[in-house]
């Protein structure tokens, strides 16, 4: 192992638990296209792409499939493309559906109500953000979970300014037609695990990473979390995980930066 | 070999330009733009121009500049800084009006006008704020319930409810190519080609920059014929420009010039910031623009 990864030899960083946490978020998936967002997201999907879901397809980042686990940040030339994947086809692909995004969120709320657009009024905003991106069509087409590095409640508020992401009450209103490709499955934290596990598809803590406490999370969340009874510690990774965490899918520890170790 | 010859320049292309009109830009955030035909705006008269676009520093340059009315975008972002700060001020200062579509929604309309069509559906936008916000855009309901087979089975009751995307048409759409020859034929040397085949379609006028004019028998010496994806059936002209992308980035040709951009986005911070790199790099000729960038070869 390369020097500057030593200090990482001990006990799992939070932000590999994280990483351990989003690939659990495509577990089942098979032969699907794992399209995480952001670095610990990606290092977690390849993670679970290495180890239980060897099925899935990810990209190199920019326009291709890329059947090796490209390192964050590693030149995309470094890929072994499996296919061309150019932004057109990539929207062939999610109407399709063979798809499981995984989305960032400035804001979201109980439903899994996604805003990246904006804060403040549309029309004239306070912040202008990122715009709808491709949240409306991703939301409607396939499964999609969300990734927040800063768990707050400015974050996890009680109504988003704008709806991007369609969470699982504006789905329920459109009707089971129009919803039936609709699934947000997982928001992954730098403290929790939350899923949409209850009848209502109310956000539910999932569980909380270790270290994290469930009062912690709560007062960190700006609406009413569901809260079960007993509210497991979030795994961690195992021997062979943690190897191919800091060896094989991100030897440059990118994932350190992204979600400091408290 | 019979192949017209399209060369123009950039001043020749502006100069077809006129204030209002829909302006179609292709490319992707920060990459492969055709740059030199943004700054040839920037230094003309032209005002109150609709931008169609995946939007990256030609937005915000626009914006900054004062020759925008309305930004049609499915987003704008500079890639390595994700959020395009002139774009930002010009819409948290209300100084243009902004559509913002679903990424998809707005290859659908590009699709659509490429086509002669009116619309086309999608179940992108449903459910979300986007409809709600932005009423000009409608809905439809299939005729056809699901599980109609092309043999007429199932044909009782209506479909489901779609959003239509209506046609967006362009009076002109500006590409940037790596490479082209002077019949307007275009080839694409990066791993994406982007939208840039339906901006061309979707235009009545299409002016292509290319960073290098070659003999249409080599095109093949640069790459495969899958990469000639721009036909001169597309194009009214095409100008030969290296560089014409900075501070995009043009692979194989260049990388982004991450440098230059950081003291771009710089320059949202105050006007004297503003004004000094304006006079330092805009309000000069391409070449010398070039020149003190140092991408022309």
């Amino acid at each position: 192992m390369s020097g500057e990864n030593d200090v990482f030899d001990g006990a799992p960083t939070r932000a590999e638990v994280c990483c351990v946490a989003v690939a659990e978020a495509f577990r089942g998936d098979g032969e699907r296209l794992c399209n995480p967002i952001g670095t610990i997201p990606m290092v977690g999907g390849r993670l679970a792409r290495e180890s239980f879901e060897p099925d899935l397809v990810m990209t190199d980042g920019v326009g291709a499939f890329a059947a090796n686990p490209l390192p964050p940040g590693a030149d995309p030339a470094l890929a072994v493309v499996e296919a061309w994947n150019p932004y057109p086809q990539m929207f062939t692909v999610l109407w399709n559906g063979k798809r499981h995004v995984m989305m960032g969120a400035t804001q979201i709320d109980r439903y899994g109500n996604q805003n990246i657009a904006c804060i403040g009024d549309w029309h004239q905003p306070r912040s202008q953000l990122l715009g709808f991106r491709g949240a409306p069509g991703n939301t409607i087409n396939h499964t999609t979970s969300y990734w927040v590095p800063n768990h707050g409640p400015k974050v996890f508020v009680e109504a988003v300014d704008v709806v991007c992401g369609v969470g699982w009450d504006r789905a329920a209103e459109l009707g089971p037609e129009a919803s039936r490709f609709h699934e947000i499955r997982r928001v992954v934290s730098n403290l929790a695990v939350m899923d949409f596990e209850t009848d209502d598809h109310r956000m539910r803590l999932r569980s909380v990473h270790p270290g994290v406490t469930v009062d912690e999370v709560v007062a960190a969340t700006g609406f009413e979390l569901v809260v079960p009874d007993d509210v497991p510690e979030t795994r961690l990774p195992t021997d062979e995980e943690l190897r191919l965490i800091r060896e094989v899918i991100d030897p440059r520890s990118l994932r350190e930066a992204e979600v400091p170790n408290p | 070999m019979a192949i017209p010859d399209k060369r123009t320049t950039e001043a020749e292309v502006v100069a077809e330009l006129r204030d209002g009109m829909t302006i179609g830009i292709g490319g992707w955030g920060s990459r492969r733009k055709p740059m030199s035909l943004v700054r040839e705006i920037l230094r003309s008269d032209l005002r109150d121009l609709t931008i169609v676009t995946y939007g990256g520093p030609d937005v915000g340059l626009l914006c900054r500049s004062g020759k925008v009315k309305r930004v049609v975008s499915g987003f704008v972002s500079l890639d390595s800084i994700p959020l395009e700060p002139h774009y930002r001020a010009a819409r948290q200062n209300g100084t243009i009006e902004a559509t913002e579509l679903d990424e998809g929604m707005l290859l659908l309309g590009l699709q659509a006008a490429a086509w002669r069509l009116p619309f086309l559906p999608t179940r992108a936008g449903l459910g979300s704020d986007l409809l709600r916000l932005q009423p000009q855009f409608r809905t439809v309901r299939s005729p056809y319930p699901n599980g109609y087979g092309i043999d007429g089975t199932g044909s009782e009751g209506d479909g489901e409810e779609l959003v239509a995307v209506p046609a967006i048409h362009l009076d002109v759409a500006l590409i940037h190519m790596n490479r082209a020859d002077r019949g307007g034929n275009g080839q694409f040397l990066n791993q994406d080609l982007f939208m840039d085949d339906l901006m061309a379609m979707a235009a009545e006028r299409t002016f292509m920059s290319c960073e290098q004019l070659v003999d249409t028998a080599d095109f093949p010496k640069h790459g495969t014929f899958h990469t000639q994806r721009i036909s001169r059936l597309m194009t009214t002209g095409v100008i030969e420009r290296p560089g014409a992308a900075h501070f995009t980035e043009c692979p194989p040709d260049y990388a982004r010039d991450e440098a230059f951009q950081k003291e771009y986005a710089a320059t949202a911070k105050s006007d004297e910031a503003w004004d000094a790199f304006r006079a330092k790099y805009l309000d000069v000729t391409e070449d010398e623009y070039q020149t003190l960038v140092g991408v022309a070869r």
